[in-house]
């Protein structure tokens, strides 16, 4: 183990990929020294975890109804207690993780790559194309977030996928106007300018002297999105836009417990605190991820 | 041939114009100075020569090629540039070894492995740095790795400007006397640009005087060094810099 260490630390690596590890390697024990993104990290872990090995977690199936247990209290049986049809609630915020995960990690790989793609562009290219880029972020940027996802999710049918659509549509402009004001601080700067000495074309500038870049900042801020994300994908799920039943998904979850909530509290509280710990979680890790990929510490390492 | 050669150039910066009427040639091989204070359009030459400022009207040729007014990719395999900040000039996120290769990815050159090695061993920098970032490095040691990069398409050309005013005094004479090795050994072209009379006295054979946009005077450097400059600006910015100089920087 300690041969690894000194590996991973060596001052003067002897290949590309020890050089790379050993940056990870930095970045990720800076970030277990942080103890809010080392309990942010471990909320999102737990998250996976639970989506992967659900099956094996959940002590009933998520749909499966018994009438005659219905609105059960939380017991040694049913820990999180039942819902209006008998449904064990805490096997089905236990299969809501997947949902939650899926939809977490499609608006993230949809809305990050576009926002960042669109900003680094705009903010490399300038003049003509900057401004287009621009108008049309700023259109986008200047609707509500639920009411075009609302507005989506009526269009194309109540359901994930246009969920999914629906929230990366309303996400990519944050990241865009990002990209765009990193990409501006270093357009210019001496290393771009030699790069296009060498004969790179604009496409490479991009795609691996840019982005690599403007990556940090973007990664910070869709991790502090992710929060947001989740309450509107909640939001969705609790107006019934989103995910259909009998699908677990945490917000159509409180919606129904909703009916019951001053006399059974638990049926809309309990997925309650699953959306409350795990938007806590990305909020913890994306502090921590800014604090340790936070560029003007960057030099010290 | 001349290596360079510039015949009534005018570069302007948006509505500004920066330099005027500007010509000299430089023959293969010379080392040739530019040399006034600030603002007098000596990097904006560099810039134009290297198509980094498109703005200009003239001839500006190459090799005796007259050249574009943008980024060249044939360009860049006989003119290079060494920028001013060793801190500024190398990407924050690449290793040593990711800047040197870039070159040669892009113009698919193969061997890459023996060609970085040899870069590096070109400007004095031991095998160990190579997988390094530049945050790792001194501002000596970054401004080689920008020189071996500018020298990893075996340019004839270079232009460097003010290529040691970034760094400490002692830093200062290795890169001299390195550029002054890498002219000898490869045959290179040098244009220089700098406010540092020594500089141009140790590493050049000719040199022009700048003075708001214009040349004032293009003398040898036996001339500079004797203190036989004619103009007097010339004589002027000789007498800042300290009298006659006798050896080098």
């Amino acid at each position: 183990m300690s041969a690894l260490h000194e590996w991973l630390l060596e001052e003067s690596p002897s290949s590309r990929t020890q050089a790379r590890l050993g940056r990870a390697w930095r970045i990720l024990s800076a970030l277990a020294r942080n103890p809010l993104a080392a309990i942010g990290a471990l909320i999102i872990i737990a998250l996976v975890v639970t989506a992967l090995f659900a099956p094996l977690i959940a002590p009933f199936s998520a749909v499966g109804q018994d009438l005659s247990n219905r609105l059960m209290p939380p017991s040694a049986e049913h820990w999180m207690g039942t819902d209006e049809l008998g449904r064990d609630i805490f096997s089905r915020v236990v299969y809501g993780s997947r949902i939650t995960l899926l939809i977490v990690a499609m608006v993230a790989v949809i809305s990050a790559p576009i926002g960042l793609l669109v900003g680094a562009i705009s903010g490399y290219a300038g003049g003509w194309t900057d401004r287009i880029l621009m108008g049309i972020t700023d259109i986008f940027l200047s609707m509500p977030k639920l009411i075009l996802a609302l507005a989506f999710v009526a269009a194309l049918g109540p359901g994930i996928e246009n969920a999914i659509i629906a929230i990366a549509i309303t996400a990519w402009p944050v990241y865009a106007r990002i990209a765009r004001a990193e990409t501006l601080t270093f357009r210019d700067a001496e290393f771009i300018a030699a790069i296009r000495l060498q004969g790179a074309s604009a496409t490479r500038i991009i795609l691996r002297h840019v982005l690599p870049l403007c990556a940090s900042s973007t990664i910070i801020r869709v991790t502090l999105d992710m929060a947001g994300i989740i309450l509107t994908a909640a939001g969705l799920g609790f107006l019934g836009l989103g995910a259909q039943p009998p699908l677990p998904e945490w917000g159509a979850m409180i919606s129904r417990g909703r009916n019951f909530i001053l006399d059974q509290w638990w049926v809309a509280t309990m997925p309650g605190f699953a959306i409350i710990a795990v938007s806590l979680g990305f909020c913890f890790l994306g502090d921590g991820l800014r604090d340790v990929l936070d560029p003007k510490q960057r030099e010290s390492r | 041939m001349n290596a360079v050669e510039l015949e009534n150039v005018d570069i302007a910066y948006g509505p500004t114009r920066v330099v005027r009427d500007v010509s000299f040639a430089i023959a293969e091989g010379e080392s040739f100075a530019l040399v006034g204070e600030s603002g007098s359009g000596k990097s904006t030459i560099l810039k134009a020569i290297s198509g980094l400022a498109p703005d200009w009207v003239g001839t500006i040729r190459v090799l005796g090629k007259p050249r574009g007014h943008g980024p060249d990719r044939s360009l860049a395999k006989i003119c290079q540039m060494v920028f001013q900040d060793p801190y500024a000039s190398l990407h924050p996120r690449r290793t040593i070894d990711d800047v040197l290769a870039e070159p040669l990815a892009i113009h698919g050159i193969k061997e890459q492995r023996a060609k970085v090695e040899a870069a590096l061993a070109a400007v004095g920098l031991d095998r160990r740095f190579r997988f390094r970032y530049p945050h790792q490095l001194s501002g000596g040691q970054r401004q080689r790795v920008a020189i071996a990069r500018a020298l990893m398409l075996e340019p004839k050309i270079l232009l460097l400007d003010e290529p040691t005013s970034a760094l400490d005094v002692s830093v200062q004479a290795e890169i001299l006397n390195l550029l002054k090795k890498l002219r000898r050994e490869q045959g290179l072209t040098y244009l220089l640009v700098t406010h540092n009379l020594p500089v141009v006295s140790f590493l050049c054979d000719r040199l022009a005087v700048m003075r708001h946009g214009r040349i004032v005077e293009i003398a040898d450097v036996d001339a500079l060094k004797a203190g036989r400059l004619t103009e007097p600006y010339s004589l002027e910015l000789f007498q800042a810099s300290g009298g006659p100089i006798t050896a080098g920087a």
